[in-house]
């Protein structure tokens, strides 16, 4: 091991701090506005802001998923939904306390589990004992791709990628249903045609 | 620097926070799944900081480099992105039902209808 071979580490932890308080301070916002349309695009700089992150962490490949999935997808389907339900959120009856003590409840109980998880970046982690040398250091002659995260998604672990598709499948076929029936049985009897998208974007 | 090992867990428990607050909290139905979401990218969040090696580089095999971050955390949560989306989209299709079948996305209003 050579870390100085590789760059500073140092200015990485900054830039990773300055991101974090970012992400906080995005995911505030979001939740704070009354306006559903700003929210959600507040949510898309959130996205952005976390594959900046990915990169910073070495995960590119993530990276580029989160700012196409999360930052593009997300933002079109959320828009979508926020023209067919209204951009105004009423203000709640409820007392928001419940919702206070389970959330403090919650990330004390998270906060005292991270004290025996080893620190950022350890390489003697256990996490990065078993498997992971083997595809690092076999990888590439095993499956002939360089990139190991392709190599595990679509070599070593294929069937897992083939679940992840059909779990894209399912939902697919549950918006459609969903959106399908909704409209059939408001409009009495019928054809409903077109894809999810669409149709919401219609309403 | 010793202060700072545990930093990222701690920012990803405060958006973890951050997002079981707006699941709770909020009537509005849309605000719920923002919250939902924003819990999963915290939990993204904690497994990629475990993937991380300090000094490492992203997990492309290149002769310059001998030092790699961990690929595995970054394959489940590639798949993780992708399932998020998915149930995402779901969920806002059942929130255009609802709003098709009670004329409001507001919990408050749909219980009360329910009520009647």
């Amino acid at each position: 091991m050579e870390p100085e071979a590789q760059g500073p580490s140092a200015i990485d932890i900054y830039v990773d701090i300055l991101l974090l308080v970012l992400l906080v301070a995005a995911a505030l916002v979001v939740v704070t506005l009354r306006n559903m349309l700003a929210a959600a695009l507040v949510l898309g700089i959130y996205s952005l802001v976390m594959a900046a992150l990915w990169v910073v962490l070495d995960a590119v490949d993530v990276a580029f998923t989160e700012a196409a999935v999360g930052a593009g997808v997300t933002t079109v389907f959320m828009l979508l939904a926020i023209a067919a339900t209204g951009r105004h959120e009423k203000i709640a009856h409820r007392r928001p306390l419940p919702a206070i003590a389970a959330s403090l409840a919650v990330g004390g109980l998270l906060i005292y589990g991270t004290l025996d998880l080893p620190g950022f970046g350890d390489p003697e982690a256990p996490a990065q004992q078993h498997v992971a040398p083997h595809y690092l250091e076999h990888g590439e002659a095993e499956t002939g791709v360089p990139n190991i995260v392709t190599a595990v998604l679509a070599s070593y672990r294929g069937f897992d990628t083939l679940g992840e598709v059909t779990v894209i499948f399912t939902a697919g076929m549950g918006v459609l249903l969903l959106l399908g029936i909704a409209r059939r049985r408001r409009e009495g009897a019928g054809a409903s045609e077109g894809g999810s998208e669409g149709e919401r974007d219609r309403e | 620097m010793e202060a700072l090992t545990h930093v990222n867990y701690w920012a990803a428990i405060a958006l973890a926070m951050i997002g079981l607050y707006a699941i709770i909290a909020p009537s509005n139905l849309v605000k719920k799944l923002i919250g939902l979401g924003m819990f999963q990218t915290a939990i993204f969040l904690i497994y990629i900081t475990v993937g991380k090696v300090e000094g490492g580089t992203a997990p492309i095999i290149d002769p310059a480099y001998d030092v790699y971050s961990n690929p595995l955390p970054h394959v489940l949560i590639l798949t993780a992105i992708v399932v998020s989306v998915s149930t995402l989209a779901v969920g806002l299709a059942l929130t255009v039902a609802i709003k098709r079948a009670y004329g409001t996305v507001e919990e408050d209003d749909i219980d009360e209808q329910d009520r009647r």
